[in-house]
C-alpha cells in the first residue's frame, strides 16, 4: 500500500510536469502576447512592460521561475508586505521571531492582463464558486442516478428497468450546454420557480446544479444497474438469502456496497466531465466562477493566469483520480495495491 | 437451423454443405443490430441529418450569412404561439411577427433554420473525422504496441499514458488557442500563416478536427492494445507465423479482423462525445469562425436572450439533442449487437 501511494504520487506529480510544460510551451509558442492590444502599444512600453513581469528573460528561465514561486515555500516576515497574503495560497504565521514570521507557499504570480490582482487572489475569490456547483451537481447525480439504477438492477426487464434507462440514455444525450437553456426556459422564464441567471441565493443553485447533475445521474445509473445484476448473481448473496437474511439486508448491505465499486471508478471521469460541464453552465447562468477566467485568460494569452487554472484544473483531476482508486480498497478489501 | 431454411429456396432442392456453414460473427450481429428498434430509429435519424448535410444548399431556403436588420430576432406566429412568454407586437408585446422564417431570425436577422441546416455539416463532418483519426492513429498505436511486446510497447504506452492523464478538454482548449492566433499576427508564407488560411477557407473547421483528433486516438490505442494482448497467442496467429506469413499481414489479415468488434462499438459510443466537444468550444467561442453556423455557437448567442427569445437557444438545443441522442441509441444496439453480454450496461 505504501509503496503503491509513492508510486503513485511519483506517477501524479510527472504528470502535472507534463501538463505544465506543455501548456507553458503552448501557450509562448502562440504568437501575441498579453500586452498586444489592437491599437499596439509603443515599443518602448512594451519592452518596460515585459521587463517588469520578467517576459524577457529566456524562456526555460522563466518556466523555472514560475514553478518555482508554486512549488518552493518561503519564510518571509509578517509585516514585509501586506498584500503578500494576496501573493500566496498558503500562509500560516509563524509563533517565533521578533516581527513575526510567515510560512508562505503557492505564489501564483500576478495577472498580466488584469493588473491590480494577483492569480492567486482570482483563484481564492472564484474557485469556491466553481466548487459549490460542482459537489451540488454531483450530489444530484448521485441522488437521482444510484435510486433510478438500483430501481432497474433489482427488477430488471420490467417496467421500472425500461423508465429508468430510458431517463438514462435521454441523460446521456444531454449535456449541460442543452439542458442549461432548456431548464432556463422551463422552469424560470416560463414557471418562474427560480431565478433566471445569477449566484448567491440557494434557489439560484438549483438549476445550473441539475443541469449539470442530470448528465451525470444517466452516467451513474446505466453503471449501477449493470453492476448491480452482476454482483446479484454471485455466490455470496445467495448464501446471504440461504442463511435467512432480510431481502433488505441482502441487498443493501451485502450487494449494494459490493455494486458500488464500479461506481465509484467513474467518479474521476465524472469530476473532468463536471469541470467541463461548469464552463458552459457559468456562462449561460452568469455565475461568478473560475471557468470565465480560464476562457478569457487563454484569448487574452495572460499567461499567469492561463498556467495557474490549467495546474489547478489538471491537479484536481490527478488528485480525483488517486482518490478514486484508493476508495476501491475501502469497499472492497480483496482488492490489494499491488 | 435458420441457415438451411433461409437456403431453401424452391429452386434448390438439395442443400449443399457449404450452404449450411455456420453464421459468422459479423453476420448473426449485423442481424441482431437490425432486429433492434432504438438503434434502427438512431440510424434513420442519423441518415436524414446526413442527407441535410450533404444537401443544406438545396435544403436551406435561405443564406445562412445573410443579415436582414430589418427582421432581427423576428418570429413566425406558430413560435409565437408555442413560447408563452413571447408576446407579439400586435398585442402589446416586443416580437416581431414574420412567417418568412421557419423558425425565427437571430439577433442579426439571420435564419435559424437555414443556420441549423448549415451546422449539421460540421457536427457530422465531427461525427466522422473524430473516430477516423482515433481509428487510424489509435488503433495503429495500439496494434504495434500489442504485438510487438517488449520495450517497444512499454516506451509508447508510457507515452501515452501521460497524454491520456492530461486532461482531454484543457488540451483541445489549448490546442485551439495555439492553432488559432489573432488575426494578422502571423508573417505571410510561413507553414502557420499556410493553415491558417487554410483553417480560414473551411470556417474555422479544419483545427476543430485537428484539437480533437489529437485528442482521440490515445483511448483507442490502450483499448486496441489490451484486444491485441488477448488475441495474439491464439493458435490461428502462431500457424500463420509459422507458414513465414509477413508481420503486417498477420496483423492486417489475422488480428485486426478479430478484434474490429470492441473497437468500432467503443468509437461508435465515443461520437456523441466528439459532438458535443465542438458544440462546446464553439460555445465558448474557441470554434467555428462566425458566420459558419455551429449549433453550440447558436446555443451559445441564443442563450443570452433566452428571456426574450426562447427559440433562438432552444431550437439548436434540440436539434443537437436529436443527434447524440441517435449515435447514443445506435452505439448502444452496436454493443448489444457484438456482445449481448454487456446488453444494457
Amino acid at each position: 500500500m505504501g509503496q503503491y501511494l509513492v508510486r503513485r504520487i511519483f506517477w501524479m506529480l510527472l504528470v502535472l510536469t507534463v501538463v505544465s510544460v506543455v501548456t507553458f510551451t503552448l501557450m509562448r509558442l502562440v504568437p501575441g502576447g498579453p500586452f498586444n492590444s489592437e491599437r499596439g502599444v509603443p515599443a518602448p512600453i512594451q519592452a518596460n512592460l515585459e521587463r517588469r513581469y520578467n517576459l524577457d528573460a529566456p524562456l526555460v528561465e522563466q518556466y523555472l521561475d514560475y514553478i518555482g514561486g508554486i512549488v518552493v515555500p518561503r519564510v518571509t516576515g509578517g509585516d514585509f508586505r501586506r498584500s503578500a497574503q494576496e501573493d500566496y495560497m498558503v500562509n500560516i504565521e509563524l509563533p517565533f521571531g521578533e516581527e513575526g514570521l510567515a510560512l508562505r507557499w503557492m505564489n501564483f504570480g500576478p495577472s498580466l492582463t488584469s493588473r491590480s490582482r494577483t492569480v492567486t487572489s482570482i483563484i481564492k475569490d472564484n474557485l469556491p464558486v466553481s466548487m459549490t456547483l460542482g459537489i451540488a451537481a454531483l450530489v444530484v447525480g448521485i441522488t437521482i442516478g444510484v435510486p433510478l439504477g438500483v430501481m432497474a438492477g433489482l427488477k430488471p426487464n420490467t417496467a421500472y428497468d425500461y423508465t429508468g434507462m430510458g431517463v438514462a440514455i435521454l441523460g446521456v444525450s444531454v449535456p449541460a450546454i442543452i439542458l442549461g437553456p432548456v431548464l432556463q426556459y422551463v422552469f424560470a422564464v416560463e414557471l418562474g420557480w427560480f431565478p433566471v441567471t445569477g449566484w448567491g441565493d440557494v434557489d439560484q443553485i438549483v438549476l445550473p446544479a441539475f443541469a449539470l447533475g442530470f448528465a451525470e445521474s444517466a452516467l451513474i445509473a446505466r453503471l449501477t444497474r449493470a453492476s448491480l445484476m452482476q454482483v446479484l448473481r454471485e455466490d455470496y448473496i445467495r448464501t446471504a438469502r440461504a442463511k435467512g437474511l432480510s431481502e433488505r439486508i441482502v441487498i443493501g448491505v451485502h450487494a449494494l456496497k459490493n455494486a458500488m465499486i464500479p461506481v465509484v471508478t467513474i467518479l474521476g471521469p465524472l469530476a473532468a466531465a463536471l469541470l467541463t460541464g461548469t464552463f458552459v453552465i457559468e456562462i449561460i447562468f452568469g455565475i461568478p466562477g473560475l471557468g470565465k477566467f480560464f476562457i478569457t485568460s487563454i484569448s487574452n494569452r495572460d499567461y499567469t493566469v492561463i498556467m495557474g487554472t490549467v495546474l489547478l484544473y489538471a491537479s484536481f483531476l490527478v488528485i480525483a483520480n488517486l482518490l478514486v482508486d484508493l476508495s476501491y480498497a475501502l469497499l472492497d478489501p480483496r482488492i490489494r495495491f499491488n | 437451423m435458420t441457415a438451411i431454411q433461409k437456403s431453401n429456396t424452391p429452386s434448390a432442392e438439395v442443400v449443399k454443405l457449404d450452404q449450411v456453414e455456420g453464421e459468422s460473427l459479423w453476420r448473426s450481429s449485423i442481424k441482431r443490430l437490425l432486429s433492434n428498434r432504438l438503434a434502427l430509429l438512431g440510424l434513420a435519424i442519423i441518415f436524414i441529418f446526413l442527407l441535410v448535410a450533404i444537401f443544406a444548399d438545396v435544403i436551406a431556403p435561405k443564406s445562412f450569412r445573410q443579415q436582414v436588420l430589418v427582421d432581427n430576432n423576428a418570429a413566425p406566429q406558430w413560435v409565437i404561439d408555442l413560447f408563452p412568454t413571447m408576446i407579439a407586437r400586435d398585442d402589446g408585446g416586443y416580437v416581431k411577427i414574420s412567417d418568412d422564417y421557419i423558425l425565427g431570425a437571430d439577433s442579426l436577422g439571420r435564419d435559424l433554420f437555414s443556420r441549423l441546416v448549415y451546422g449539421a455539416r460540421i457536427s457530422l463532418l465531427v461525427a466522422f473525422i473524430g473516430p477516423l483519426v482515433a481509428l487510424i492513429v489509435g488503433v495503429s498505436v495500439g496494434l504495434i504496441a500489442g504485438y510487438f511486446g517488449g520495450t517497444i510497447d512499454n516506451t509508447i504506452m508510457r507515452i501515452t499514458d501521460i497524454m491520456y492523464a492530461f486532461p482531454t478538454l484543457l488540451l483541445i482548449i489549448l490546442l485551439m488557442s495555439f492553432f488559432r492566433p489573432s488575426s494578422g499576427q502571423l508573417e505571410q508564407g510561413t507553414i502557420a500563416y499556410q493553415l491558417n488560411q487554410l483553417d480560414a477557407s473551411t470556417g474555422g473547421m479544419l483545427f476543430i478536427f485537428v484539437g480533437i483528433g489529437l485528442t482521440s486516438w490515445m483511448q483507442m490505442a490502450r483499448l486496441t492494445r489490451g484486444q491485441v494482448l488477448s488475441v495474439r497467442e491464439n493458435e490461428y496467429v502462431m500457424a500463420a507465423r509459422s507458414i513465414g506469413t509477413p508481420t503486417y499481414s498477420i496483423m492486417a489479415r489475422h488480428i485486426l479482423p478479430n478484434i474490429l468488434g470492441p473497437i468500432i462499438v467503443a468509437e461508435t459510443l465515443m461520437i456523441p462525445r466528439y459532438i458535443s466537444y465542438e458544440a462546446f468550444l464553439s460555445f465558448i467561442g474557441l470554434g467555428v469562425n462566425p458566420p459558419t453556423p455551429s449549433w453550440g455557437a447558436m446555443i451559445s448567442e441564443g442563450s443570452t436572450v433566452i428571456r426574450d427569445y426562447p427559440n433562438q437557444a432552444l431550437f439548436p438545443a434540440l436539434t443537437l439533442f436529436f443527434i447524440m441522442f441517435a449515435f447514443n441509441f445506435l452505439g448502444d444496439g452496436l454493443r448489444d449487437a457484438f456482445d449481448p453480454r454487456m446488453r444494457g450496461s
